[in-house]
């Protein structure tokens, strides 16, 4: 199986284009098993595009994007998954999927990849609890004999529905929203709609979980606590994270490494140390060329 | 500065305003002058000689504008008057009442009412006899019942998953004709053509669904439109098989186990050994369709506590989420067709059997158009709001047809069925001013932790096709 610090999903020169704007560009990077992965840059440098190609919202225009299950050595074969035009292999010790062939349910169903949205995504006409249940869809399905079964109420499906209903009560636990459970989720409070839509992409049991601005809009109290739920679904609950993030608070505290973007084209990777003293990530957030950075720190007084 | 220009305000509304309102009872006259004339004012009819002659009819016009002036003026004395009084005066907070007559009419409401429909052909029985029974549980019953099943099918399509349909008819049409071929061909019996009538329908859905569902809102709504009005040419134009314009008349009533519904010797009647009426037939029709209807609805029900009726609910609120869950929304949508089409077909097949005669004409867009509409005026997702809303619907046109005193008053020439248009475009705007999601907004959650507590309209999104 795989260890902590394997790599679990690579991008390779992935480019994206749309008509004359190049969102990414050539860019390569990978994401470990167990961490807590940051791309980070100033906006519009094509990070929510990178995350729409990685979960098959879009098709890149070149690159592959590979995620492995299981075991290191599957990487050996992605050349050969690729030449052969399948979306994945599998085999006993795992399976190796190429992410840009599949369409998004697909990423999200068989590769365990899940995400949520830079705007939040709820169903804001159902509960809580009936959110953190779509979540759970493929598995109540099959449970439920692709509903022919479900219709007659066969005491299987109900075993699993109470199975699913167990999941979501765990999952409002931890985010501390179990006294909400039927409300409508259009009502919570957005920090609240913040968590829940994590909680939701937690229900789908992801190998990966893609987070887009899970700290957008929250005050320092509730980003704290944000960064106490990501550690505990990195280590508890084994689910690598793959992050974009405009709160240095968040990023710099929880991230094992982070990869900055700019114009789509990555500027640098590293720990977060290393990429708080980069003066390339410096000159992109200040939006001054390399030189002139020591010269505007000056200025700002940094 | 805010408390002065607030007293201002509303100063004019406590003190009768002269000028103000002439000047808008003189507009509200101009406008309904300019609306009328056309429409009341100019009458043309045939003459002897098959020549169109205009008359007008001006003292009715004039009638009628005044007595629009009229109910203005009244109106601005009186009722705004005490609108805007009403709205000055501070807010008290209800009391809780003792009794909470809501609740107990919540609990009671749904088993009283299949009671009643379940009851009903014998109370008019009771009251109408034998012979004055029939239009009443064939036009107040059977009639009614048959929307209520095809709005309970179209709520599955529309009011779950979200996904507008303007050519629901066409399923309509393909049960009806299933069901009238395969009969007149095959001589197959009712109860085997019901379920083939119902797939036939619901696979024309999915045949349907596979181009059609990757379009999204106005699109997905013009390419259904155009759906059914195809199928509605093919049955004109294809004669030999549809017998065009004409129809298909003739088709084989259904039968009570093989005993068939008529007055010879193997009848129903005379089986029994009861005197010949037509009203068994129409009540033993009345409690088949209550059948289905009922089918319908307690599937659904069924269908929303599965997880594929979530998913059509999770498709209306966000699709784009869905996917992000791994839901395959378009397996997702196709099913929510398929069921909608299979209802429509089981609605067809049985209105083919009770009329025993079927033609395009049952199957035009205008069908399509009330059945949309019954499920909007009910309240989109709910299935009492669209049992209430067919019953208004339908049933107010057949009182229209039913109300006689209203000649002795208007004369004979008056037919209150021409202004069911009229009504029902009243019936539109009332609706929209006062409950623009339906008769019944709130949404039932599927599944609870601890209590169930139903959730307000205004969160519950309307899809997007």
């Amino acid at each position: 199986m795989a260890e902590r610090g394997d790599t679990l999903l690579s991008v390779e020169h992935l480019t994206m284009r749309f008509g004359g704007l190049v969102a990414v560009d050539n860019l390569s990077f990978a994401a470990r098993h167990g961490e807590i992965t940051a791309l980070i840059g100033p906006n519009g440098a094509g990070k929510t595009t990178v995350f729409n190609c990685i979960t098959g919202f879009y098709k890149p225009h070149v690159g592959r994007i590979g995620l492995c299950h299981g075991a290191p050595a599957l990487w050996d074969s992605l050349d050969s998954l690729t030449a052969s035009g399948r979306r994945s292999t599998k085999s006993s010790d795992g399976a190796l999927y190429a992410l840009e062939r599949m369409p998004d349910f697909l990423v999200a169903d068989e590769a365990q990849v899940a995400r949520t949205f830079q705007n939040i995504r709820l169903f804001p006409g159902m509960t809580v609890l009936e959110n953190l249940l779509v979540a759970q869809h493929n598995r109540l399905m099959l449970a439920s004999g692709y509903t022919l079964l479900g219709i007659f109420g066969i005491p299987s499906y109900r075993a699993a529905e109470r199975a699913a209903i167990e999941k979501a009560r765990h999952w409002l636990d931890r985010i501390g929203l179990l006294h909400r459970a039927d409300d409508p989720a259009g009502d919570l409070p957005y920090g609240d709609q913040r968590r829940l839509e994590i909680a939701r992409a937690m229900c789908t049991d992801p190998i990966l979980l893609c987070l887009d601005e899970p700290a957008a809009g929250l005050n320092p109290r509730e980003s704290a606590e944000l960064n106490t739920l990501l550690l505990s679904i990195r280590d508890r609950d084994a689910a690598s994270i793959l992050l974009i993030e405009h709160d240095m608070s968040v990023v710099m505290e929880i991230s094992d490494r982070i990869i900055v973007l700019d114009y789509g084209v990555k500027i640098a990777e590293g720990t977060p140390k290393e990429i708080r003293d980069d003066t390339k990530v410096i000159a992109a957030y200040l939006g001054v060329a390399d030189k002139d950075v020591a010269k505007v720190e000056a200025e700002v007084g940094l | 500065m805010s408390v002065s220009s607030h007293s201002d305000g509303a100063a004019p509304a406590r003190r009768f305003d002269a000028v103000h309102a002439l000047k808008d009872v003189g507009f509200t006259t101009l406008i309904a002058f300019g609306l009328l004339l056309p429409l009341v004012g100019f009458l043309t009819v045939t003459d002897v000689r098959n020549d169109l002659i205009l008359q007008t009819r001006f003292p009715l016009l004039f009638a009628l504008t005044a007595s629009i002036g009229i109910s203005r003026l009244v109106y601005l004395m009186s009722v705004s008057r005490w609108l805007a009084l009403r709205a000055e005066r501070p807010v008290v907070a209800a009391r809780p009442a003792r009794f909470d007559w809501s609740a107990i009419a919540a609990r009671w409401f749904i088993p009283f009412a299949i009671g009643f429909v379940i009851a009903y052909p014998v109370i008019v029985l009771l009251v109408k006899g034998r012979e004055g029974a029939v239009t009443w549980v064939d036009n107040f019953g059977i009639q009614i019942l048959i929307y209520v099943m095809l709005g309970w099918g179209l709520n599955i399509v529309v009011g779950l998953a979200g996904l507008l349909d303007l050519g629901y008819v066409a399923f309509y049409a393909v049960g009806a004709y299933s069901y009238a071929l395969l009969a007149k061909t095959f001589g197959l019996s009712f109860w085997i053509l019901l379920p083939l009538a119902g797939c036939l329908a619901s696979f024309w859905g999915l045949l349907l669904g596979f181009p059609v569902l990757r379009l999204r809102g106005d699109y997905l709504a013009i390419v259904t439109l155009a759906f059914g009005e195809i199928i509605r040419m093919v049955l004109i134009n294809w004669v030999d098989l549809t017998n065009g314009y004409a129809g298909i008349s003739t088709i084989p009533r259904p039968t009570f186990f093989s005993i068939p519904f008529n007055a010879n010797d193997d009848g129903f009647a005379a089986r029994f050994g009861l005197e010949f009426f037509p009203i068994y037939r129409t009540v033993f029709l009345y409690y088949v369709i209550l059948a289905l209807a009922l089918l319908t609805a307690f599937v659904t029900v069924r269908l929303r506590r599965l997880p594929v009726g979530r998913a059509w609910e999770a498709l209306r609120e966000d699709e784009i989420a869905c996917r992000s869950l791994g839901i395959n929304t378009t397996n997702t949508k196709l099913t929510a067709f398929a069921m909608g089409a299979m209802f429509a077909g089981f609605a067809g097949s049985f209105f083919a059997a009770r009329q025993g005669f079927i033609s395009p004409e049952s199957f035009t867009f205008l069908e399509s158009a009330t059945i949309l509409a019954i499920v909007v005026l009910g309240g989109m997702g709910s299935q009492i709001g669209v049992a209430i809303a067919a019953i208004v619907m339908i049933g107010g046109t057949e009182i229209l047809r039913q109300i006689d005193f209203l000649k002795q008053i208007f004369g004979q020439d008056f037919d209150p069925t021409q202004y069911r248009m009229l009504l029902f475009g009243l019936g539109m705007v009332l609706m929209m001013r006062w409950r623009p999601r339906g008769l019944i907004t709130r949404r039932a959650p599927s599944v609870f932790l601890k209590e169930r507590k139903s959730i307000a309209g205004d969160l519950v999104k309307q899809g997007h096709g």
